[in-house]
């Protein structure tokens, strides 16, 4: 009981002291609509002291920079992850596997997948389902010449109908029985003889590369295809055992009513989901760790751009003491000084946070890979940054503003008087 | 003896000769001191007085070694200062110099006998013998009991007989002043003006001053007047009433 | 020194600018002591030894290997001893519990790997219980696990299914770099258990050689001896098969690199400021020292020996803070990146660093102060 009490005390504090945040940043931004004291008295003092400014202004730059970089590029490995796959295809598995490397599924049982209500058929009543193996080949890096494990998945010859977010961008698709491959179009770039035309050995087999696709900047696009049961037999693998089966659905509503005709069908042990939904879950290791070292990252430049922040606002207000004692002394309210100070800091943040922002903006959609955790095999993926995201960083650098710039504001507004004007 | 003819002979503690300062100001060329001549003994108590702009502040600061002139000679105790390096300068200024300006002497974060001890630490006594002569400088002003004060703390006479302290604390050769009650009400200008008379009349010391009040000036015990670049001598003080020198 | 009580003196002039001025250090250097930490974790610098070689399928590591080719590679001249692993990856109780299980051959692990400690009796021990368990210090803390535990573990490679394990053993490394996490268990246990036609294959070899002066010989020795054969292999150096999985990483060092640069640049940029600042609230009084006799080399002397004292204890707060919080960090990241080391070359190098930062934002405003001349700023205004 005690415990539930202190975290519903402690919830409550940390809402009103965001609430009271996001107000006085409010109050802040829209105090030259009502406020005594003019704007132009904020403009004239920045541009008088314009390098101190300009130093305030770097700091939450810097700041805002690296925390929209950082998120944007876990939102990009996200991204490609959460794109690869179609809502209309299930994945299926050997139940309990927590990937498809795991798995193992046979032949009968995906035949009888291709049964069950909900899958869509060709034009001669076959199954649409494309039974997967996939393998790691390890390959030289264009960048570094040293060796990276490319994700080689072995799939059925029509696996373009299932996986119809997929199209061969150059070149043709691989012809069923030969030792012919598809490369996606990022793993064409990523690796050294990828492309169009060259052969490669791996596995004790020559392959030719006969076609590059785009899979529309999913996790595809770091892949290569080729034949599935063509790479079981190069492998040495059983030939009527595959990994997984990805079947293609008459639509994305008809998931549950399959789903629940395979798990209640006694002969299987398999698991079904989305293929969308695994594919997000792929990617939850890396993600994670991209948004934690990014966060932490953050949150100490947001330290030290708040201590700068301070630092130039109680200096400003140090060698401004005898302009705000002339305002006090003519007229104008404790308050009036302090909106007037506390806009003066958003502004500087929220100008420092404008500029954060463009300066990382073309960082968005540079690609770059790495290894993901998950699957072991190299995945290229893209900087994403999104409006949202942006958002957030100006909100980061309002917040930086207002913690800077409230203390000081206070100062400013609570001299006394007398004190100022004997400096004179 | 003053004499502001060149006359005087090499026995002088200060001889300047020809001196000569000309600034640049908005292109135009401003000759604010022209072949000014001084010759000044030990212990001898000069107020320099004239009208704003005429060059007090310059010729005090040409003959603390803070400026060099366009052309002329300064000699202090046989040490011919104007062709001086600027790291030579500097340490004869530390030697033979104690400035004593209307404000901004002291050191706001340091406490008085700090603010004293401060020249000391340029010599090579230790830490007993700086103790020694701070406490000694410190008695002399009357502020042996204010030692550990810090500026704020004190009243603005106060501060300037801290300043008065630090200036004679490493013994230099002559002290130099700038309008130093400029910024005190009047008791206060009235006690530095005693302490000042002290130290030339009881400690034999040599002080220039530079002043705009005569109330002050009648302290000293000559009074030269700067104008059109020369010194001349002032013309009410009295038995020494002697020949205008220098430039027609 | 006897300058250092007017120096100190200085800095305490406005104690909240001193304060936010540390402050701003001990971020930075609590951000670099992180970002060299993370760095070292993903380059895996110094883990590696001179002497051993790693051999793995030529296709892909995922690949396995027939256990045959173990006398074939004793065989080859300048190999001590040879042992074999594979991986597991089961899971314990749930997915987030990841810590890597590997498949040991009990008779030579200690001769290849002897960084890697377990005392003489819990290795007896291992050796006499065919479901015996070892693991690392760091995932037995982890899940406070005790020797006498029973380990369950599922898996889905290798057929499927429950397995369980009694943990007779918890090892140490020697070193800092060593990693802690691992869990290991006997390799007749595991081909016992396993379908027949997974039978008789390992992951990968490791060896050790006499000379590690000889390595690229034998290294090339055995991918010969198995070319053209149905599973090829390739050989390579500990040093070399580790920098090439850091490669594997991406650019994280141009990442780290930029970051570290930015932060820097910034703390310069603000410590300057704001020694500028507080220089120039003093021009009388450096006009007074200089009146005094104090050289002009002096008082720059004196600027920067306030910037350097401000970064020397800004900086040694924050690296500090760092090795105090290093170890939640540690604990919260053991799963991904197992060793995060604040080493005393990386605080070396931080606190070089600081010193430097503080030097140079120092130096403008301390020259601008060597060169004030005192009739200048004593004019009267």
């Amino acid at each position: 009981m005690l415990p539930k009490l202190f975290f519903g005390l402690v919830i409550t504090l940390a809402a009103i002291f965001v609430f009271l945040l996001g107000l006085t940043i409010l109050v802040g931004l829209l105090a030259p609509f009502f406020n005594t004291v003019p704007v132009s008295y904020n403009f004239r003092s920045i541009r008088a002291r314009w390098t101190s400014t300009i130093v305030a202004i770097v700091g939450i730059a810097g700041t805002v920079g690296v925390f929209v970089a950082m998120l944007s590029l876990a939102r990009g490995f996200k991204a490609t992850m959460v794109a690869s796959g179609s809502p209309g295809n299930a994945l299926v598995m050997r139940a309990g596997s927590s990937s498809e490397m795991m798995g193992g599924i046979t032949l009968e049982t995906i035949k009888h997948l291709g049964d069950k209500t909900g899958v869509a058929r060709d034009a001669t009543r076959g199954a649409l389902l494309t039974q997967d193996v996939v393998g790691v080949v390890a390959l030289p890096l264009v960048s570094t010449g040293t060796d990276a494990n490319v994700q080689v998945r072995g799939v059925s010859p029509n696996v373009l109908q299932i996986r119809t977010f997929v199209r061969i961008a150059q070149g043709r698709m691989f012809q069923p029985g030969l030792t012919e491959l598809v490369v996606g179009q990022n793993a064409s770039k990523t690796y050294a003889g990828l492309q169009l035309g060259n052969t490669i050995t791996f596995a004790g087999g020559r392959w030719k590369v006969v076609g590059v696709f785009d899979a529309g900047g999913s996790a595809f696009d770091s892949e290569v295809w080729c034949d599935s049961t063509i790479l079981n037999q190069i492998l040495q693998r059983p030939s009527n055992i595959f990994q997984s089966a990805t079947i293609h659905l008459t639509s994305p509503g008809e998931f549950q009513s399959f789903k629940d005709a395979v798990i209640s069908d006694p002969q299987m042990n398999v698991d079904v989901v989305r293929e969308i939904d695994y594919y997000a879950k792929q990617s939850t290791t890396m993600t994670k760790l991209i948004t934690v070292l990014g966060s932490i990252v953050a949150i100490i430049m947001a330290v030290g751009a708040v201590f700068g922040a301070l630092n130039t606002m109680y200096s400003a207000v140090a060698e401004r003491g005898r302009e705000i004692a002339t305002m006090r002394a003519l007229g104008f309210s404790n308050l009036n000084v302090l909106l007037s100070f506390l806009f003066e800091a958003l502004l500087i943040s929220i100008v420092g946070g404008l500029i954060g922002c463009l300066a990382v903006l073309p960082l968005n959609g540079l690609t770059t890979s790495t290894m993901n955790f998950q699957t072991f095999s190299n995945l290229a993926f893209a900087f994403k940054i999104t409006f949202d995201l942006l958002l957030m960083g100006i909100v980061f650098a309002l917040v930086m503003g207002v913690l800077g710039g409230l203390l000081p504001a206070i100062r400013a507004s609570i001299r006394p008087v007398a004190v100022a004007l004997r400096d004179l | 003896m003053v004499k502001v003819d060149g006359s005087g002979g090499n026995a002088s503690l200060i001889k300047v000769r020809d001196l000569d300062k000309t600034y640049r100001r908005g292109g135009e060329e401003i000759h604010v001191l022209q072949g000014l001549n001084l010759d000044v003994d030990a212990g001898e108590f000069i107020a320099f007085m004239g009208p704003s702009g005429s060059g007090k502040t310059t010729l005090l600061n040409l003959l603390g070694g803070l400026d060099v002139p366009t052309r002329g000679s300064i000699t202090v105790a046989g040490d011919e200062i104007t062709h001086m390096s600027a790291s030579r300068l500097t340490e004869w200024r530390a030697r033979h110099v104690g400035f004593i300006f209307q404000m901004y002497n002291l050191i706001p974060v340091l406490t008085a006998f700090q603010n004293v001890e401060l020249p000391l630490l340029l010599t090579k006594l230790s830490k007993a013998e700086r103790r020694d002569h701070v406490e000694t400088a410190l008695s002399v002003v009357g502020l042996a009991d204010r030692m550990t004060h810090f500026p704020r703390q004190l009243s603005g006479g106060q501060e300037q007989r801290v300043t008065i302290a630090r200036a004679i604390v490493s013994d230099p050769t002559f002290l130099l002043c700038d309008e130093p009650t400029g910024d005190l009400d009047r008791k206060s200008a009235d006690e530095i003006m005693a302490l000042i008379e002290e130290l030339v009349g009881k400690h034999s010391k040599t002080v220039l001053m530079v002043t705009h009040d005569a109330v002050v000036a009648e302290r000293a015990n000559t009074t030269l007047h700067l104008d059109k670049g020369v010194l001349v001598e002032g013309l009410q003080s009295g038995p020494r009433l002697t020949t205008v020198g220098g430039h027609a | 020194m006897k300058f250092a009580r007017i120096i100190f003196a200085n800095l305490k002039r406005k104690p909240i600018r001193l304060l936010l001025t540390l402050g701003s250090f001990a971020v930075a250097l609590l951000l670099f002591s992180f970002l060299a930490v993370v760095r070292g974790a993903f380059i895996l610098s110094d883990v590696a030894s001179a002497n051993r070689l790693i051999v793995i399928n030529r296709t892909s590591i995922i690949n396995l290997i027939p256990l045959s080719y173990r006398d074939k590679i004793l065989r080859i001249p300048g190999v001590t001893y040879v042992t074999h692993y594979n991986w597991f990856g089961g899971i314990y109780q749930r997915e987030e519990n990841f810590f890597p299980q590997f498949v040991i051959d009990p008779e030579n692990q200690r001769q290849v790997m002897p960084e890697l400690v377990v005392s003489d009796d819990q290795w007896n021990a291992f050796l006499k219980d065919r479901q015996g368990a070892i693991a690392g210090a760091k995932t037995a803390e982890r899940f406070g696990w005790k020797i006498g535990d029973r380990i369950p573990i599922k898996t889905t490679l290798y057929g499927g299914g429950a397995w369980e394990f009694n943990l007779v053993g918890i090892y140490h490394g020697k070193r800092p770099q060593d990693d802690d996490t691992q869990f290991w268990f006997r390799w007749d246990y595991f081909e016992e258990r396993i379908p027949q036609e997974v039978k008789g294959q390992i992951g990968w070899y490791v060896l050790r050689v006499k000379d590690p002066d000889d390595a690229p010989r034998v290294a090339k020795a055995i991918d010969a001896e198995f070319l053209n054969s149905p599973n090829e292999t390739k050989t390579e150096t500990e040093s070399t098969w580790i920098a090439n999985w850091v490669k594997q990483w991406g650019n994280i060092q141009v990442l780290i690199l930029t970051i570290g640069g930015v932060v820097f640049f910034t703390l310069l940029l603000v410590t300057g400021n704001t020694m500028a600042i507080s220089v120039r609230e003093r021009t009388s009084e450096l006009a007074v020292f200089k009146a005094i006799g104090f050289s002009d080399r002096s008082v720059l002397f004196f600027v920067l020996a306030e910037s350097i004292t401000i970064s020397l204890f800004g900086g040694l707060t924050g690296l500090l803070l760092a090795k105090l919080l290093m170890p939640v960090l540690a604990k919260g990241l053991s799963s991904i990146l197992p060793i995060l080391i604040l080493s005393w070359g990386i605080l070396g190098l931080g606190l070089l660093t600081a010193l430097l930062v503080g030097l140079l934002s120092g130096l403008l405003p301390g020259l601008g102060a060597m060169r004030l001349r005192v009739v200048n700023a004593l004019r009267r205004v």
